[in-house]
């Protein structure tokens, strides 16, 4: 079997499409509304969570025969935790500012439902490879929603984009103010809201039928 | 009107199916049962029919707003001229000016919400709901005058599509839209939404009045959030002469208002009634309490009453049908607990001096619940009957 074979792109490709894990399966809302205000520290999370997904599917997927069906939460758990403390150190060692801003919700990613997700059904069944890309592909799935969101968050909300000044200083003399509203966790859930009912409206295979 | 009816009757084909026109089908169809009670009759099944439709209720709570809105451009007016130093000025000169101030903004709220209801109308094949004609004029009201109009106009957009079309219009909205509005521009652009540069024009319009920098006049309100014993007499409160948002400043307005609507039994007594009863509660708890350090604790009954939007929200937001508590028994509830979250908002979080915002979006929210216990009271009680017979 290739590396690249029909049902591995697709593994890799549909978690950042029709599968989405934020918009489709609505998971890892949380973090999704706390990392957002800038792009930045969204794209950093974004980058982590990919990594942690990709390698705990593959370790995962790799012990799925030796553990024990009653115990595997709690392996799957320290395999997820180890994951998580290594980028966390390592953000601390090289982006401190980023892994401050990012604070807790670096050790959060253990509690991401996407990760558990993954663990449980995908890499308790299938190799270690298409474990790994479907880690890859969901992990990015995540990191799309998180920078579009925080694009229009920190666009709107700071009239920046990675920190810099986007809108001119004229604007802001024609009495244009930034909007608040879109620094709180309120706003990121409506546009959140936004990008889901774009996509179900593009795909009609997405809308439930109405009965 | 017979000339108007004839004129609707003739230009009527263009807007039918296949009529040149036929786009705009929703549009003439809103005007017209506007204009006209509608005719039409049910085919099948038994209806008793009330003139009394949507359109006109929401007809009596404009005219019910009016006295505010009127009485509001006034005092725009008289806290611009007094705030310039020219408290000799007519009384038509302070009105005219307070008209020229917040028309732009009336025309701004209901452009852009009435453009919205078309566009999705039209989209989703449905008639014109009429709810905006309420909100529409209700959204004005509640902002302060130095509210710019691009603001208001995103605000207006944000609750008409976030509030009211996504839940599926008029009708289905969960929050007050007029409220959501208020609640989007009080977070999104608290520098123009609360403080003491807002609450005065401070331009001349077409050379009534004077531009003059950086007046500042705090709300009574906001004096007391910030531990400062409101300096406006108490005759001031009522009659509403103090610094404030358009339309809640005047107590006597606004009753008129509330006596419109309770004549005509379009708003409830009952939600009406117990809101202040909750507030006077409230506030009076709040009282024996005491505090040395929060004014706004040691602030009177009354004055909890008269100040800020208290009235006007109690009047004509906690009222609404779509958004209130539909059980009689609810509504003494639902009213009751706006009236003390609002006081309590009041007292205990000097950053929100206006509670009443808050306190009616958050008893929305438990509207239903309130229903829901009061009705599966009802089914329990009627079974226990049943079982005992």
């Amino acid at each position: 079997m290739s590396l690249f074979s029909k049902k591995n792109q697709e593994v890799l490709l549909t978690p950042l499409g029709l599968n989405n894990p934020v918009t489709v399966q609505v998971l890892g809302i949380c973090s999704a509304l706390a990392v957002t205000a800038q792009l930045e520290p969204a794209i950093v999370m974004g980058l982590s969570v990919t990594i942690i997904t990709a390698f705990a599917n593959l370790v995962i997927s790799l012990l799925r025969n030796t553990v024990p069906n009653r115990i595997r939460i709690i392996v799957q758990l320290v395999v997820v935790a180890t994951f998580v403390t290594i980028v966390s150190e390592v953000l601390k060692a090289f982006a401190y500012d980023v892994s401050v801003q990012l604070s807790v919700y670096i050790g959060l990613i253990i509690t991401n439902c996407i990760l558990m997700g993954r663990l449980e059904a995908f890499a308790m069944m299938n190799g270690p490879w298409e474990s790994f890309l479907d880690g890859i592909g969901n992990g990015l799935g995540y990191a799309k929603i998180l920078i579009i969101v925080a694009f229009f968050r920190e666009l709107l909300g700071s009239g920046s984009l990675f920190g810099f000044k986007i809108i001119p200083d004229a604007v802001y003399e024609m009495g244009y103010l930034n909007n608040g509203l879109m620094l709180m966790p309120p706003m990121a859930l409506i546009i959140c809201a936004c990008v889901i009912w774009y996509q179900r409206a593009k795909h009609k295979e997405l809308q439930e039928s109405s009965n | 009107m017979k000339a108007l009816r004839n004129y609707l009757d003739k230009i009527k084909p263009n807007f039918e199916e296949g009529g040149k026109l036929h786009a705009f089908r929703s549009v003439f169809d809103g005007f017209e049962t506007f204009l006209f009670v509608p005719n039409s009759t049910s085919k099948t099944g038994v209806h008793v029919h009330d003139s009394i439709d949507s359109k006109r209720i929401m007809s009596i709570v404009v005219i019910a707003l009016i006295p505010a809105l009127l009485f509001g451009m006034y005092n725009v007016g008289y806290q611009h001229y007094n705030a310039v130093g020219m408290p000799d000025a007519g009384f038509f000169e302070m009105f005219i000016y307070g008209f020229l101030a917040v028309l732009p903004k009336i025309i701004v709220s209901y452009v852009v919400g009435l453009g919205i209801e078309f566009v999705v109308a039209q989209w989703k094949n449905e008639e014109i709901q009429e709810g905006f004609l309420v909100s529409g004029l209700l959204i004005p009201m509640i902002v302060p005058v130095g509210c710019p109009l691009w603001i208001l106009a995103i605000a207006t957009a944000f609750s008409v599509i976030f509030a009211k079309e996504v839940f599926g219009g008029t009708g289905m909205n969960i929050f007050n839209p007029a409220l959501v509005a208020r609640a989007f521009l009080f977070f999104a652009y608290p520098t123009m939404m609360s403080g003491d540069a807002v609450w005065v024009a401070k331009d001349s319009i077409f050379g009534l009045g004077q531009t003059v920098d950086g007046l500042t006049a705090a709300t009574p309100l906001g004096q007391a959030a910030t531990n400062i014993v409101p300096d406006a007499s108490l005759a001031d409160m009522i009659i509403g002469l103090i610094p404030g948002s358009i339309g809640e400043t005047s107590v006597i307005a606004i009753a008129i208002g509330a006596f419109i609507l309770l004549w005509t039994g379009v708003a409830s007594w009952k939600t009406m009634g117990s809101v202040f009863v909750g507030g006077i509660v409230m506030a009076l708890i709040f009282n024996a309490l005491g505090s040395e350090s929060n004014t706004m604790a040691q602030l009177p009954w009354y004055e909890h009453i008269v100040l800020g939007g208290f009235c006007f929200g109690a009047v004509f937001m906690a009222t609404d049908p779509v958004t209130s508590a539909r059980t009689e028994s609810g509504k003494y509830i639902y009213g009751f607990l706006i009236g003390a979250m609002a006081v309590i908002i009041r007292v205990l979080n000097p950053g929100y001096p206006e509670g009443m915002m808050l306190a009616i979006l958050l008893m929305n929210v438990f509207a239903p619940l309130i229903d829901y216990c009061f009705v599966q009271k009802n089914i329990s009680a009627r079974a226990k009957r049943l079982q005992s017979k």
